[in-house]
């Protein structure tokens, strides 16, 4: 029997959980009402909501003080080119892991996993020197690099889990069919796996996109992408917060255009594997 | 093309060994099935000769050329599976397909293979679907269009019929007779089904424990069982196996009597007991009889027309041309 349910009891959810979906969305909400308040309303004491002079000049002083197109190629770049290399990494080693487990299969994927755990500071030092060695410092391919090995773990895990779901007879069926170790990741396991291979690409650009870290530290002006296009705003000798949330919002605005229509995708991509 | 040789075979998982060192010929052009209860070691064995699986020690050889170490692509064999395991993102004609690509044939000659094996499975109104859109028994048949587009020296059936409603079953068993018929391949068959044994077979193996209990024509195997094991499992319903003083009257440690070859009356026998259950099939009825010495209960064969019901006395008299004895070490005694 279906529990029962009454009116009362599912106004009370909904308003919960629209009460806490507001408060999660309300920091985006707060800067982009900012973002178009003079800077004198921007800190406005008791604060204003929507009753201020709406003006866009912040967005056009942001243009005029920063390269914004450089800034947001460079992250489109960076985070799709992290995801992908990540991507064609990950494929093979959770085909091995999901399909070919070994004794300590288990163990190297909580390695792995715990690699995550390191405080990234703790890194810090010997990658830059390592990068000036190079001669890569402030250059795509760095970040590229970087970010593509911060996020290996979790793209690794998500391909494993998505991977495990598949029979192992059709992957078996397509070895007697004459596959090559090649073919049968290319014909049979990679599209069997697309919509997993979708949600990991989708979170792995959205983690790759919003990493600040590494990108602030590793990048001066060439290689620098929108997190250090906002940063730049928060200047010395004083805060001029319109400005930093007009900043903020043509930094964020790509990504949440792009989570909003892959919602579903993302939603299934991370409940995956633990509904069993 | 097709002969099969496994010397001294053995499979081991860990410490544990799931085939003892086994010795097998399959001749060219025979449908050889290898029957047993699960756990037995038949589909392992079928994944060793298949090369899924490998050998621990021991060497397979596929016409006169050693084949242990090949993988399963460069065996020159087919299989299909259980599951099916139909690729599910491509149609039925990229099933079909898929080997003949793999295997680099150019697209008229893939075509005109693909509409072959279409016709002859009746599947030309299907090639467009994908398998989530077919039936169970038409799923079956893509996997074998899909073997046999590879023109195989040997085809493998991994309990292919199991997943099938009782109807379809018989159905596809026909079709895959017929398929042999017509080929006149190797087929090597996995199944737990002693029916599917004994009807599709030209030559069984009967395993236990990895081991092989009997090698022999359905027959063979039903009219001289090796020993109790095989005795108690080729036929339908099972050999009746009666220890104690009724076998020992025939100087053996038990004596087999199949349902079939033993007389029931309500008058007069050698052995009397009463009706447990009587299960009528319409063409045959099955009688299990309690309060017989040293096998309870008895089940016996007999027509249709037989109107006994349960607690009914009974008088069994077994035809002694057709009694089976054997010692104590299980075996047959001649």
């Amino acid at each position: 029997m279906a529990r029962a349910v009454t009116t009362q009891k599912k106004i009370m959810w909904t308003a919960l959980a629209w009460a806490f979906g507001l408060l999660m969305f309300f920091p985006i909400l707060w800067t982009f009402l900012t973002s178009f308040k003079t800077e004198a309303a921007a800190i406005a004491d008791p604060p204003v909501w929507f009753l201020f002079d709406w003006t866009t000049e912040n967005y056009a002083a942001v243009q005029q003080r920063s390269n914004y197109p450089l800034a947001l190629m460079n992250s489109i770049i960076i985070a799709v080119g992290s995801t992908i290399l990540g991507i064609l990494l990950a494929v093979p080693a959770a085909w091995a892991m999901a399909f070919v487990p070994g004794k300590r299969t288990k163990d190297v994927l909580l390695w792995m996993l715990s690699t995550k755990m390191l405080p990234a500071v703790g890194v810090l030092y010997p990658l830059v020197l390592l990068a000036k060695w190079l001669g890569v410092m402030d250059s795509r391919i760095l970040l590229i690099v970087v970010l593509m090995l911060i996020n290996l773990p979790i793209i690794v895990w998500m391909l494993y889990t998505y991977f495990r779901e598949i029979p192992g007879e059709i992957l078996e069926a397509s070895r007697m069919d004459g596959a090559s170790l090649k073919s049968e990741i290319l014909y049979v396991l990679t599209p069997m796996a697309v919509p997993g291979i979708a949600s990991t690409v989708l979170l792995n650009i959205i983690l790759a996109w919003n990493e600040a870290f590494w990108t602030i530290l590793l990048t001066t002006v060439d290689a620098a992408p929108l997190t250090k296009f906002i940063a730049g705003f928060s200047a010395p000798e004083g805060l001029f917060y319109a400005k930093l949330s007009a900043a903020s919002m043509l930094a964020i605005a790509p990504i949440l255009i792009m989570g909003w229509f892959s919602q579903k995708q993302l939603v299934r991509g991370l409940t995956f594997g633990a509904v069993k | 093309m097709g002969n099969i040789n496994l010397k001294q075979v053995t499979k081991s998982f860990g410490d544990v060994q799931v085939i003892p060192p086994l010795d097998l010929e399959i001749n060219e052009g025979e449908f050889v099935v290898f029957v047993g209860p699960s756990g037995c070691g038949k589909s392992t064995l079928l994944r060793l000769i298949a090369g899924l699986e490998d050998t621990t020690s021991g060497h397979i050889q596929i016409d006169g050329t050693d084949a242990t170490s090949l993988p399963p692509a460069k065996r020159g064999l087919a299989m299909v599976f259980q599951s099916y395991a139909l690729y599910p993102h491509m149609t039925v004609r990229k099933n079909i397909a898929f080997p003949m690509k793999m295997a680099g044939l150019d697209q008229a000659t893939q075509d005109a293979k693909i509409e072959a094996a279409a016709k002859a499975l009746n599947l030309t109104d299907y090639l467009d679907r994908r398998p989530g859109q077919l039936s169970g028994g038409q799923r079956q048949r893509v996997a074998i269009g899909r073997a046999i587009v590879r023109e195989p020296a040997a085809f493998l059936f991994d309990e292919p019929l199991s997943n099938l409603d009782a109807a379809l079953r018989v159905g596809m068993r026909l079709e895959i007779s017929e398929l042999h018929e017509k080929l006149k391949t190797t087929m090597i068959y996995v199944t737990h089904d002693q029916v599917e044994a004994m009807t599709m077979a030209d030559k069984i193996v009967v395993l236990q424990a990895g081991v092989i209990e009997q090698v022999g024509s359905p027959l063979e195997l039903y009219r001289t069982p090796r020993n109790r094991f095989v005795a108690g499992f080729i036929g339908s319903p099972k050999m009746n196996l009666i220890e104690g003083p009724e076998a020992a009257k025939h100087g053996a440690h038990t004596i087999g009597i199949r349902p079939e070859h033993t007389d029931i009356s309500t008058t007069e026998g050698l052995w009397a007991g009463t009706v447990g259950v009587a299960e009528h099939l319409g063409s045959d009825t099955f009688i299990h009889i309690h309060g017989i010495e040293g096998c309870d209960p008895m089940t016996v064969r007999t027509s249709g027309d037989v109107a006994v019901s349960h607690g009914d006395k009974v008088y069994l008299t077994p035809n002694p041309a057709q009694i089976h004895k054997f010692g104590s070490d299980g075996l047959r005694m001649s």
